[in-house]
């Protein structure tokens, strides 16, 4: 049973965001870290693993030259070997351009899984998932709390407003997992030594036969505009009063916004 | 000889780093109240390998290189100096080990150190021995194939929790502490052995400090680390060495006063600005990180001649602790004074440091002990013999 993880490398979560003049990502200066959505997907991964119903686990990441560094964090926490798409034709690609390079990478990786974080830190567009799984035309489980896989199938339980389902589908299959998997690992020190040894492949659009001008030049969005969001007027805040004062105070601000 | 990190070394502090702050840092305030001891992060540093990186890859370690031991240690005593001693201890503790021992005593014990199974304490410092290391008293008398051991030690970090000892003793009186005493691994289950107190302590509170008795207690010959009589010369060697972690430790203290006091200085309003923009607070401030980085480039410049084997290594240990171990305690106090009334009161965390980093001037060699070292140092280069009391 064999799991490639898709890892994208993003910006550190607090990180000031700037961009270029054509209006992409300015990566330079800016620590960059593993998507935290993605860790649930690798510790659900090397869980599997653990539990003894996986063999094999691979990452796959599209991205820069630096997000080798992403690949490598990855495999401190442990897993086999790791694959990188990198081109300079990828610049500015969109979530159909890179659902395009990781359904044609994982068409050569074969997987039984492929298996996703619920979304990016930083695009937060939750489309690569859908779109691989329609490109390779294989089923797609999404939003796991746990992924189980055996028997020709995986499984995969999604939490509902009433309870929980068990949603299964045939191998191979495209799924991703959220943050309820559980904590992930920290990388121990001699699971980063090792990643040292491990292999890591980089490969370009070419190694994977797709013709430059389908993709990033093709991308079906283009951003047009970038703004920080509206900052927050500052708290109000009610204090050093006495109780009957302060809660007259506050019931009063929540009868104005008609919230009792 | 370089000593700048290197990528590995980046990524090392890194990954200590996230470590620190994620899991250590919210459990320091609450472990210096209680003064116990943190065995959940004993485990933890465990889990991660974190305990083996004094000890060599074939004895279940990873051999890190000195710098990297240091950056270790920095990154946790920046969170909590405490639990920093759990790594400074276990190599304190093995030391004699790894630098006596012979390759049957290493298998035996360096695996279990090394995974973080086992425990190890340092057991030299007596009551009337403190600083005059020489006026040791306990006793090892022989007995066949055997050793029996009667005394006490006192001031045994984590005696109370070891698993395993190294233990000085005289084996020979007449001789005196310089060259009658041996050193001994005591395995704490041993008949007759007792840690029946530990300190009340002003910082590192969570760290037990124990007092530890031997009533004829028995070792075996093959635990005898080194030859009749080696032991000063071990105890010695192994300070030479082990108190550059505590240059590490007082190191990551100040940055973590620093840390503290910079963002609070950032934050605190005060006549309708920020008490960071006062000319006399960036002073302080300023004051404050070149002292700690001064230390901490000394520090590494030490700790890449332990690695290169240096002659006159005791001069860069013994430099690296006293000007990492005053800078602690000038940053700390400096730090209460920047958050002011805030600073004297347990909310925030830098009257613990400040408390915590007096000890890095006291352990392992006072000050005073480390100017000796130096100026005898700078004798012996001048080729003139030093007339001391010692």
């Amino acid at each position: 049973m064999k799991i490639v993880v898709c890892v994208k490398q993003v910006p550190a979560t607090g990180a000031d965001k700037r961009y270029t003049d054509d209006l992409r990502l300015d990566r330079s200066g800016v620590e960059a870290i593993i998507n935290p959505l993605d860790e649930y997907a690798i510790e659900q991964a090397l869980r599997l693993v653990d539990d003894g119903s996986v063999d094999s686990v691979t990452y796959l990441s599209m991205g820069p030259e630096q997000a080798s560094e992403a690949l490598r964090r990855a495999l401190a926490m442990g897993g086999d070997e790791a694959v990188l798409v990198t081109d300079p034709a990828l610049a500015g690609a969109d979530e159909w351009a890179t659902a395009k390079v990781l359904a044609a990478a994982l068409d050569r990786l074969a997987p039984d899984v492929a298996l996703m974080g619920m979304a990016s830190d930083d695009a937060r567009g939750s489309l690569v998932p859908g779109a691989v799984a329609a490109m390779r035309q294989v089923p797609m489980l999404s939003y796991g709390a746990e992924l189980k896989v055996g028997d020709g199938e995986a499984r995969v339980r999604r939490l509902s407003a009433t309870g929980f389902d068990w949603i299964s589908a045939p191998l191979p299959l495209v799924a991703t997992v959220t943050d309820q998997v559980g904590e992930p690992r920290y990388a121990s020190l001699k699971g980063i030594m090792a990643a040292k040894r491990k292999p890591m492949q980089t490969w370009s659009l070419a190694d994977l036969d797709l013709p430059a001008d389908d993709l990033a030049g093709g991308a079906l969005t283009r951003v047009t505009d970038t703004r920080p969001p509206e900052e927050k007027p500052p708290t109000e805040r009610i204090e050093n009063l006495p109780p009957a004062e302060a809660a007259t105070k506050i019931a009063d601000w929540l009868e104005l916004r008609k919230l009792i | 000889m370089t000593y700048l990190p290197t990528a590995d070394h980046d990524e090392l502090r890194a990954v200590v780093r996230q470590l620190a702050q994620e899991r250590i840092a919210p459990r320091a305030a609450q472990i210096d109240d209680a003064a116990e001891f943190p065995h959940d992060l004993r485990e933890l540093l465990a889990q991660q390998d974190l305990l083996g990186t004094c000890f060599e890859e074939k004895h279940g370690g990873t051999g890190l290189d000195t710098i990297a031991q240091a950056i270790l240690v920095e990154e946790i005593a920046r969170a909590d100096a405490t639990t920093s001693l759990i790594p400074i201890v276990q190599k304190l503790g093995a030391l004699p080990i790894i630098q006596a021992g012979t390759d049957e005593q290493k298998d035996r014990y360096l695996p279990r150190l090394a995974s973080g199974e086992w425990l190890i304490a340092f057991a030299l410092t007596e009551a009337a021995a403190g600083s005059d290391v020489a006026a040791n008293r306990m006793r090892a008398v022989r007995d066949d194939d055997h050793y029996v051991l009667n005394g006490s030690k006192r001031f045994i970090t984590h005696g109370s929790l070891a698993d395993v000892l190294t233990v000085f003793a005289l084996t020979d009186p007449e001789a005196g502490g310089r060259k009658g005493m041996s050193c001994f691994i005591v395995e704490t289950e041993t008949r007759g052995f007792a840690a029946p107190r530990v300190e009340h302590k002003m910082g590192i509170r969570g760290s037990p400090t124990a007092e530890l008795t031997f009533d004829d207690v028995r070792v075996p010959e093959r635990n005898r680390l080194g030859a009749e009589g080696d032991g000063f010369r071990v105890a010695m060697a192994t300070l030479d060495r082990s108190r550059l972690s505590i240059a590490a430790q007082a190191v990551g203290i100040a940055q973590g006063a620093l840390d503290a006091s910079v963002s609070y200085a950032a934050e605190r309003q005060q006549f309708g600005q920020r008490v960071a923009d006062f000319q006399g607070i960036q002073w302080m401030l300023a004051d404050m990180a070149t002292q700690t980085e001064a230390a901490r480039q000394l520090t590494y410049a030490a700790a890449a001649r332990v690695d290169s084997k240096a002659a006159d290594l005791p001069y860069w240990t013994s430099s690296a602790k006293l000007v990492a171990g005053d800078t602690a305690m000038r940053v700390t106090t400096d730090a209460v004074q920047v958050l002011g009334g805030y600073g004297y009161i347990t909310e925030y965390p830098v009257e613990r440091m400040m408390r915590d980093a007096k000890i890095t001037q006291l352990y392992e060699g006072t000050q005073q002990i480390q100017r000796l070292i130096v100026a005898r140092q700078l004798l012996q280069r001048a080729g003139v013999a030093h007339r001391g009391s010692q």
